[in-house]
């Protein structure tokens, strides 16, 4: 399975906020078993979607060269489940950026087949507060190098996806 | 300028937030890691609400100070803090209480400096709120 938890991101301020679109689809490997007749997405994936959401927030603001870890989600609250045939925004506003690591408030909004963006005032369908570390620079050379394996792949090129998507909407009108 | 009842009173709710602690459980003398369970990343989060309570800048190593006894070998000796230890302490952390510790200096002990009122202490020290 591959460990992407976000389509696209739709807005993206650096160092302030990220909000990011995920589609749920029936196609997807986990709603088989999770659960057979009542496809829901585990919470735990709308976490991590979140996470990505705010990892990649926070990686960028330093250009990635940071390795970004998640260390502790400080609070997490589910209001309800998410239904196969919906779309999420995972919304990740940065709250304090340090050399140490940083911290991310996110809320994820879930809209049903059919309508087209989150009604304003909605309520969240989820919320955490997630903290993120910088593995220690020095350290983690030692063990890693200089390669960072946090953001070598399809995490980093998400945001270029973004970037291509913008410019063909800007082309278009 | 907050009083030392209001900085102790948002000392304690940042705590709760951080360690997920219910509020009864802390009290000025309770431990950080020994009565409310914080684990070392903990202490980061810590800093980081206490920055954004108290609009204050708390640089790295300054109210939860990493190996403080690298420095010079002379600060510990067969796994107590040496007296020459103790002044360092008492230079770097000048708003911990080291009257107990320094009865029995054992650097196994010395998670206990770290208390709710230690960090109340620190932060009215950060805004000149005399005791």
């Amino acid at each position: 399975m591959r460990w992407i938890w976000i389509d696209r991101f739709v807005q993206f301020e650096r160092g302030k906020s990220a909000r990011a679109v995920k589609k749920l689809s029936l196609a997807e490997d986990y709603f088989e078993q999770h659960l057979p007749g009542y496809p829901i997405m585990p919470a735990c994936f709308i976490l991590e979607g979140l996470a990505q959401t705010g990892g990649i927030l926070v990686g960028e603001a330093n250009d990635f060269k940071e390795k970004v870890v998640l260390a502790k989600i400080t609070s997490a609250r589910f209001v309800r489940e998410a239904l196969a045939g919906e779309t999420l925004f995972y919304e990740a506003e940065l709250l304090t950026l340090r050399p140490e690591g940083a911290s991310v408030a996110g809320k994820v909004f879930a809209v049903p087949p059919g309508a087209v963006e989150t009604e304003p005032g909605a309520a969240p369908i989820a919320e955490a507060e997630i903290f993120f570390a910088h593995l220690d620079q020095s350290r983690s050379q030692q063990i890693f190098g200089d390669h960072n394996f946090v953001f070598s792949g399809e995490l980093k090129q998400l945001l270029g996806l973004a970037k291509v998507a913008a410019q063909r909407t800007e082309g278009a009108s | 300028m907050p009083s030392q009842e209001e900085i102790y009173q948002k000392v304690s709710a940042t705590l709760v937030e951080a360690l997920n602690v219910e509020v009864d459980e802390i009290n000025p003398a309770a431990t950080l890691q020994g009565d409310l369970g914080a684990e070392s990343i903990d202490f980061l989060d810590i800093v980081f609400r206490l920055e954004r309570e108290f609009g204050i800048k708390i640089p790295r190593n300054e109210l939860f100070p990493e190996s403080i006894f690298q420095g010079d070998p002379d600060f510990v000796m067969n796994g107590k803090v040496t007296e020459k230890g103790l002044d360092e302490l008492r230079q770097k952390m000048p708003f911990a209480d080291l009257s107990k510790f320094e009865k029995n200096p054992e650097l196994t002990a010395i998670s206990d400096l770290f208390t709710v009122d230690m960090i109340a202490k620190y932060i009215q020290g950060k805004l000149n709120v005399k005791n």
